[in-house]
């Protein structure tokens, strides 16, 4: 770690100069010595110095504080430490005010110096690794985690990369398991906010007053149990952006102080009178066909238009077919890895019945799938046996139906899958083949208790 | 063959000599000669801080290195210090010919208590070996037991063993072993 991080010693006496530079180099360190401020600048344009310790008062030339804003013009991160032998309060107020990340009086205790320089370079690598993982970050969701050769989803990437430096609201509809988050990423990371924060917030999964609070925040006291003020998601997502999924179901109310938001770009935390200004992007998302539910007036209309500046509809995975060789590819390499199981590849067979299979689910049912597959396969390749179960299931197969509504026979599926699961709701969803939010709706729907 | 000078510079006591030699012939196989001791310039003399700059007394001792000297170990009693610093226990020349170590902030004295010349020989070597490490390019170790570990007060110096981690005996030993290996 350390020999990464160049250190640069500026003072106008040699011995100084040498005498530190000598010291630090035991310590491991790279270190650069200049005898005034233009000598330090020209040395911080070729090395990109983690720490600069400057004196203050240097004759003739630059003193330490220009010297300090000229190696900040050229190095912004550098940590400057400024070093003198008259400490005064003024000084050392002016040396902070600008940008001076500490001030030290010579002579100093070894420990302090060394103790000063192992903190400024924990932090730097703290950094340094943070900024190596927002690039992987965005990296992953620009590029590798949506997979398709389908012109339409070609279309769609093509719009969020189009979009993503816009603040305007964006609306994606799918059915379930189309990957809405996934563009919803996509979008955020790829735009100018891809440095901030990309919050979700899954609609469905709260009743209206917990979701209220988790959108807005709330004040101490403002109900039995707020011990203290929580921010709320819109406060979290400041300067980035907000995912709301599954927006068709919220309530009238949350309807109408969202609809405020999104004009207005303020709001109240719950129990509080304080109006909180925010810069957030929403990102909406539904699988509901959101202009008919306005249409039949559970859903308001300028909510709908604010929403719905752009629009994206995703396709399901049936009429994307040509992506699911390529999506189960990517499927079995990550998770053969992921599971450290050696499965290569799926047979020619095995890919036509997949090809050939609905997916009601779409790519999340088709992970899963693959997911179970690779869980059993007894051979390097996944073949047609790895997924005879997956016919069997499927739409071919006669099953007897009761004489019931539809709905009930939902509500049936949905108890049978809870029961399966032992009430587990994550592995009830992903057996049925639908998310956790639509789930999370469905139960509400027909009130069945997990 | 190349030597290992040992130079007193200003009053060392004998015994001092003694305990250095024995750590030398244990880890560095060089012939260890003593050198004529040297007077300490006045103007090595910070009277601002009643101290003695260490670059001087170094400058000092690297002008008078034997040719023949592998390396040349500069002893003594006075307290130094660099401008940046308020005090050192040693100072050496990383991958280098010189290094010096002070006896000064070594003894119980110093801290007020009475003298023990088994702690004094103890925080010794340790020094030594510290600077000696240096001199063959060994930086600070993270291996607190190390001699090569950083010591910033007494403290740190009780902490750490009189000898080299594994990892550092094998370095300085890679430099005897290897033809070019500056010794």
């Amino acid at each position: 770690m350390k020999k990464s991080w160049p250190i640069l010693v500026v003072d106008d006496e040699d011995v100084m100069c040498e005498s530190m530079a000598a010291w630090l180099r035991e310590d491991g360190y790279r270190v650069d010595t200049a005898s005034n401020g233009q000598q330090a600048v020209e040395l911080a344009k070729v090395a990109d110095y983690a720490i600069c310790f400057v004196d203050l008062k240097m004759p003739g030339g630059m003193d330490g504080i220009e010297t300090m804003m000229e190696i900040h013009r050229v190095r912004p991160d550098a940590s400057v430490i400024i070093i003198t032998a008259y400490a005064t309060v003024d000084t050392a107020i002016q040396a902070m005010k600008e940008g001076a990340q500490e001030y030290i009086v010579k002579p100093c205790n070894p420990q302090e110096i060394s103790m000063l320089v192992s903190r400024i370079l924990k932090l730097k690598k703290l950094q340094s690794e943070n900024a190596i993982l927002r690039k992987k970050l965005t990296r992953q969701y620009r590029h590798h985690d949506i997979i398709t050769k389908n012109p339409r989803m070609e279309e769609i990437l093509a719009l969020t990369q189009e979009i993503a430096s816009l603040r305007s609201t964006v609306l994606i509809h799918g059915e379930s398991g189309t990957g809405k988050e996934l563009v919803a990423r996509a979008v955020h990371y790829s735009g100018s906010r891809a440095e901030k924060p990309f919050i979700v917030v899954s609609c469905a999964a709260l009743t209206e007053t917990l979701l209220e609070s988790e959108l807005f925040g709330y004040e101490k006291g403002a109900f039995t149990g707020a011990n203290g003020q929580s921010k709320g998601k819109f406060e979290l997502a400041d300067g980035g952006t907000l995912f709301l999924d599954e927006i068709g179901d919220i309530s009238p109310k949350l309807q109408a102080d969202l609809l405020r938001v999104l004009q207005e770009r303020r709001f109240y935390r719950v129990g509080g009178t304080e109006e909180v200004q925010v810069d957030v992007r929403i990102i909406a998302a539904t699988n509901k066909n959101l202009a008919q539910e306005v249409q039949q007036g559970r859903f308001r209309e300028d909510l709908y238009y604010r929403l719905n500046v752009i629009e994206i509809r995703l396709p399901a995975l049936r009429e994307r077919r040509e992506d699911v060789p390529l999506l189960a590819e990517h499927f079995v390499n990550r998770i053969s890895s992921e599971l450290g199981r050696d499965v290569h590849g799926i047979a020619p067979a095995a890919l036509r019945v997949l090809i050939a299979h609905d997916w009601p689910g779409n790519v999340r049912e088709l992970e899963n799938v693959i997911e179970r597959a690779i869980v059993t396969c007894r051979n390097g390749m996944l073949d047609e046996q790895d997924f005879s179960w997956l016919q069997h299931a499927g739409p071919q197969q006669a099953w007897e139906i009761p004489d019931v509504p539809l709905g009930e026979l939902e509500r049936r599926a949905i108890v049978a899958a809870l029961e399966r699961k032992h009430g587990n709701v994550k592995e009830a969803s992903a057996s049925l083949g639908i998310d956790r939010s639509t789930l999370y709706d469905k139960l509400k729907r027909y009130e069945i208790a997990h | 063959m190349n030597a290992f000078y040992l130079v007193a510079i200003g009053k060392v006591p004998d015994k001092v000599w003694e305990w250095i030699e024995d750590t030398a012939t244990e880890w560095f196989p060089l012939p260890v000669r003593r050198l004529p001791p040297l007077s300490i310039p006045d103007s090595a003399y910070d009277g601002k801080r009643k101290q003695y700059q260490s670059v001087e007394i170094m400058k000092l001792v690297a002008q008078n290195a034997p040719r023949d000297a592998s390396r040349v170990l500069g002893v003594t009693d006075v307290d130094l210090s660099i401008p940046m610093l308020s005090f050192l226990f040693g100072q050496a020349q990383l991958d280098g010919t010189v290094a010096i170590v002070s006896l000064c902030r070594l003894q119980q004295e110093f801290y007020g208590l009475p003298a023990r010349d088994d702690v004094l020989r103890e925080r010794l070597t340790k020094e030594v070996l510290h600077e000696m490490g240096h001199t063959f390019g060994l930086v600070h170790c993270p291996e607190q037991k190390c001699a090569m570990s950083l010591s910033t007060h007494i403290g740190m110096v009780d902490t750490k063993s009189e000898q080299y981690c594994s990892r550092c005996s094998l370095q300085i030993a890679e430099r005897f072993a290897s033809q070019d290996g500056g010794v």
